[in-house]
């Protein structure tokens, strides 16, 4: 057989594997294509954009120039950042507990199947959840009202001086009641969900064990819903270090109170629209983004490990 | 599957890299003219036609457009109307940083022209012919438009304050009207007292409103020049105003309302905020916004820093400009030139507006126009008096809109908390002086 090649034909032999290696490789990408061109449209392309903004300064006076890493030093000592941050790390730390706690007995209390009108039940605690931010914001913050509002209203109403809801000693936990109201019924579908899920074998068999109602929410339904409970506080860390909404429409009702640089998001959004240091904002959007990206990502390595 | 992970990093790195090539390369092209046009060059523009956009608040204008689009059948007037304050400059901030959707004509209020002249963001109208208006101005509101030989917009109105003051209330109490910030902070006593839902003024903290005050009385906390600029709130004319308001702060005498809310509509009606000291411009807005208290207020002279001084101060007022990317520069200028110098003054008067030239303020029939609101008073003559007294001097920050903003963040801690005014006079001041530091300026203490 080899004697039929001519002798020539041996010489360039070794050309050919890379030129298939690369069009095997061509082929690939020909399949992810069309995905990692809007992946990097719509996903990388800000991200790398906001990292080459900041990089720079633009001032008034000496223009936009290149800075290398003085926006992050400067960040990383930034005190209005930093007293953002622990400002919404407070509001982490009460209010996502007392939202997934309520969310949790509500589900479970639907699940149990004692409830009369669960379906409207339901319904009820999820509708504030499809009220819009802004309106559900806007209604609270005439009904925290000491002058027109609700609280002003019981105040003249029953004689007596309940405190400024909108005071700055206040307004976080103002924050805190309104996010509450509106996130509960979200993260009460999620629990309920899951727990429909969950074999009613289980409970049967656990029912002739002789297990209460009790021991089958600590040793069946809580485990069952674990991975549901770490989506769930991944997604109210991810909300809380987003604050901005609730701020940002209370504000002009609560001047004093809340400050631009009341939550980090604020901050970002105060520093690019009202000082115009795009490079700066871009900058700390990246820090808060990171910093929410490892707390987020050691919650759910904790929430699993034990899980596993 | 290290090595095509690898690959496929590498790939994303190189896509986004493209991407971020791509997207870096919006870079704007500054438009500035320096040549001179000719009042001939300008005609053939009115003659030619098109369409030029303005961005204003300001209410008399929708008559001035109609008027000019009657008198050049051929131009086009868009007049966006919807946004101010803030919002207004964070637009038209945006518009300027992207090069696109730049208006022909804005409304920039004096405080915050320095800004956009500084960025180049606003055309130099002086070739357009501009600088030769400057005799037909008053003195305030023409030294804030003009920078130099450089004219960055034409002034619209202004606001020599005045206190407007609720006879009813007052007559009611039997309060003499202050005319002393003494006699202010005991007549906020005594009406307080006397009805305790009713407060001399509101104020929750308005940056506006605290500065005006502070050239009021004679303390100057900006100095500006070129690049070099300092911020000084520890002044003997802040002293006079930190004690008064201090006062009316601690013994809770001012009423916690933001002013253009509802409430602060409802109480300038019902009597429970009786006195406002704000520019000469709020007539029309009184007849608009409260006008089931006709007949109730009046006008009087700003009550003195120290007894006999006749010391007045500007509170508001704003020009129209040209920002530099606009597209129909000839038109802008036309426009703005008709509606500021031209045959829209008297037009813009005639509906309530406060003129900023000489000879409307002088003229006769200005000065004795009786107001129906106020109860016939020839408001205008404590108006025009008023702008004969403004103190000279003041200046504002080249980046007031910015410090405007953290206002309450600062100043406004006193408000709500023990903190005292003073103090949060010197941490606006330390913030002021922490921007103009990362924006280049030199601070000079």
């Amino acid at each position: 057989m080899t004697t039929l090649q001519p002798p020539v034909a041996a010489e360039p032999r070794p050309a050919p594997p890379p030129a298939r290696r690369d069009r095997r490789s061509w082929t690939g990408w020909g399949f992810i294509g069309p995905f990692v061109l809007v992946f990097a449209l719509v996903f990388l392309a800000p991200i790398a954009y906001s990292v080459y903004l900041s990089l720079f300064r633009d001032q008034l006076i000496g223009g936009n120039q290149f800075v290398g890493l003085d926006n992050y030093t400067r960040a990383l000592q930034d005190d209005a950042f930093w007293s953002a941050l622990g400002r919404v790390a407070v509001f982490l730390a009460v209010q996502v507990p007392i939202m997934l706690g309520i969310a949790l007995l509500v589900a479970l209390a639907l699940d149990s199947g004692r409830l009369y009108g669960k379906g409207f039940f339901r319904i009820t605690i999820f509708l504030p959840y499809a009220v819009p931010a802004v309106v559900a914001t806007l209604m609270w913050g005439f009904m925290y009202g000491t002058k027109y509002g609700l609280v002003g209203d019981i105040n003249s109403a029953f004689g007596v001086s309940l405190p400024d809801l909108l005071s700055p000693g206040w307004v976080l936990a103002s924050i805190g009641n309104i996010v509450t109201w509106e996130f509960v019924g979200y993260n009460m579908l999620i629990f309920y969900s899951a727990l429909r899920v969950v074999p009613t074998s289980l409970y049967e068999a656990a029912e002739i064990d002789g297990a209460g109602q009790w021991r089958i929410i600590s040793s069946i339904k809580l485990p069952a819903i674990r991975g549901a409970l770490v989506i769930a506080t991944i997604f109210s860390i991810i909300g809380s270090f987003q604050l901005f909404n609730e701020p940002s429409i209370l504000r002009p009702l609560a001047l004093n109170s809340i400050t631009t640089d009341y939550t980090p998001n604020f901050y970002t959004y105060s520093l690019s629209f009202n000082g115009q240091q795009h490079n700066y904002s871009a900058t700390v959007a990246l820090i808060m983004g990171v910093i929410t990206m490892i707390v987020a990502y050691a919650v759910q390595l904790r929430g699993m490990r034990k899980g596993a | 599957m290290r090595s095509t992970t690898s690959r496929i990093l590498r790939g994303i790195a190189l896509v986004s890299t493209l991407t971020l090539g791509v997207t870096a390369c919006g870079g704007s092209d500054d438009g500035s003219d320096t040549k001179a046009v000719s009042a001939g060059d300008i005609q053939a523009a009115l003659d030619k036609g098109g369409d030029i956009t303005v961005w204003a608040w300001e209410p008399t204008l929708k008559t001035v457009a109609a008027d000019f689009q009657k008198k050049y059948p051929k131009v086009k007037v868009n007049l966006v109307s919807e946004r101010s304050g803030d919002k207004h400059y964070t637009a038209l901030s945006n518009a300027i940083s992207a090069g696109k959707g730049v208006p022909d004509v804005a409304q920039v209020e004096y405080f915050a022209l320095g800004q956009y002249s500084l960025t180049k963001g606003l055309a130099d109208l002086a070739p357009y012919g501009a600088s030769k208006l400057a005799s037909k101005y008053t003195p305030g509101p023409w030294n804030a438009v003009n920078d130099g030989d450089k004219v960055y917009g034409l002034p619209m109105d202004s606001g020599p304050m005045a206190l407007f003051y609720n006879k009813t209330v007052f007559d009611k109490y039997k309060i003499a009207v202050p005319t002393t910030w003494d006699e202010y902070l005991n007549a906020a006593r005594k009406l307080h007292k006397a009805d305790p839902k009713a407060y001399i003024t509101s104020d929750l903290g308005d940056a506006g409103l605290t500065t005006s005050l502070l050239w009021q009385a004679g303390s100057r906390p900006y100095k500006v020049d070129g690049t070099k600029l300092g911020v000084n709130f520890d002044d003997a004319g802040a002293k006079k105003f930190e004690t008064v308001w201090q006062q009316l702060i601690s013994e809770k005498l001012l009423a916690p309302v933001n002013g253009w809310t509802d409430d602060w509509y409802k109480g300038l009606g019902d009597g429970t905020i009786a006195t406002l000291a704000t520019g000469a411009w709020m007539p029309a807005n009184f007849v608009s916004g409260v006008p089931n208290a006709k007949g109730q207020w009046r006008a009087a002279a700003m009550p003195a820093w120290t007894k006999g001084d006749k010391a007045s101060a500007e509170n508001g007022g704003s020009s129209l400009a040209v920002p530099a990317l606009a597209k129909n520069k000839e038109l802008a200028y036309a426009f703005t030139e008709y509606a500021n110098a031209g045959a829209g003054v008297a037009t813009r008067i005639g509906e309530g507006a406060f003129p900023a030239t000489k000879a409307e303020l002088e003229s006769a029939a200005f000065q004795s126009k009786k107001f129906d609101y106020f109860d016939g008073q020839e408001a205008n003559k404590i108006f025009a008096e008023s702008a004969a007294n403004v103190a000279s001097d003041w200046s504002y920050l080249p980046f007031q809109p910015y410090a405007n903003s953290i206002f309450n963040d600062t100043v406004g801690k006193a408000y709500v908390s023990s903190t005292k005014l003073a103090d949060g006079l010197k941490s606006w001041q330390d913030a002021s002086v922490k921007y103009g530091q990362e924006q280049g300026f030199t601070i000079e203490k």
